[in-house]
């Protein structure tokens, strides 16, 4: 099955799941208590986090922790970058147009 | 002055949705005009260094815009927008579509669902565009697509704030 970082971030607790792991690494039980489904199904939402790139699974000692792969996040931010300078653009545009219609006006 | 000329956008890949919101320091009439007059929109549709030219414009439920975005190598794409509604100074919402020069749709390209809202803000207008993809892969296929736009874009602004 295909996974890319549109996939990741598709579904709402896997975004809820980044915005935690932004702050701090955390482990797949520190995540799940704060979420109402199961240990289960946190559990699948970190595998495809993971196959999307976008979250990195590290030991440390016993524990596997969940880092956020904030280079892979920036993929996202880079498109839609370029979509916002796409659209400044015209807008800057637009806003030529308008200050000839207004004065235009008498 | 208090127009917040600043483009927000967001998202909301779940609902396949984009937000791009946008104030302008112009009266409503105005900015509706330069939203559904086709020689305006010629002046500001396709981004630089593409010029967008109008072949046909009918502004109206059920109408249809065909124009074609012209690059700087003279290569030419053919577009059209139908208005699928249309309520005068309020909103409109238009489906976009690549096609040839007659207008016939190319259905190897994703289409994209614009919703496009005019308000009054103080003196000035806001705009709110909501555009909606029928899938994922549509939204995700625009951004590719919108990549060498972006970057041309881009660098655009960039040369005009190395000029300030």
């Amino acid at each position: 099955m295909r996974r890319d970082v549109f996939q990741g971030i598709a579904d709402p607790t896997r975004r809820a799941i980044l915005s935690l792991i932004v702050l701090q690494a955390m482990t797949p039980n520190a995540l799940a208590e704060h979420f109402d489904c199961s240990r289960q199904a946190i559990s699948k939402h970190i595998k495809i986090l993971a196959e999307c790139q976008l979250v990195k699974q590290e030991y440390s000692g016993r524990e596997i922790y969940c880092h956020l792969n904030s280079k892979k996040m920036k993929e996202v931010d880079k498109w839609l970058e370029q979509f916002r300078a796409l659209w400044e653009n015209k807008f800057d545009q637009l806003d030529t147009v308008l200050k000839n219609l207004k004065n235009k006006k008498p | 002055m208090t127009i917040q000329q600043q483009t927000v956008i967001t998202k909301d890949l779940v609902n396949r949705k984009l937000f791009v919101v946008r104030e302008f320091d112009a009266p409503l009439e105005q900015v509706w005009k330069a939203w559904t007059d086709s020689t305006l929109l010629d002046q500001w549709w396709a981004p630089k260094p593409w010029k967008a030219n109008t072949t046909s414009m009918d502004f109206r439920e059920g109408g249809l815009w065909l124009y074609y975005m012209e690059g700087p190598d003279g290569s030419r794409h053919y577009c059209r927008a139908d208005y699928n509604s249309v309520t005068p100074h309020k909103s409109f919402i238009a489906e976009d579509a690549f096609c040839d020069e007659n207008g016939n749709i190319n259905h190897d390209f994703p289409r994209m669902l614009w919703k496009v809202m005019f308000s009054k803000s103080g003196d000035g207008t806001k705009v709110d565009i909501e555009i909606k993809f029928a899938t994922v892969e549509d939204l995700e296929k625009i951004i590719e697509m919108g990549f060498q736009e972006g970057f041309t874009a881009a660098h655009g602004n960039l040369d005009e704030l190395l000029a300030k």
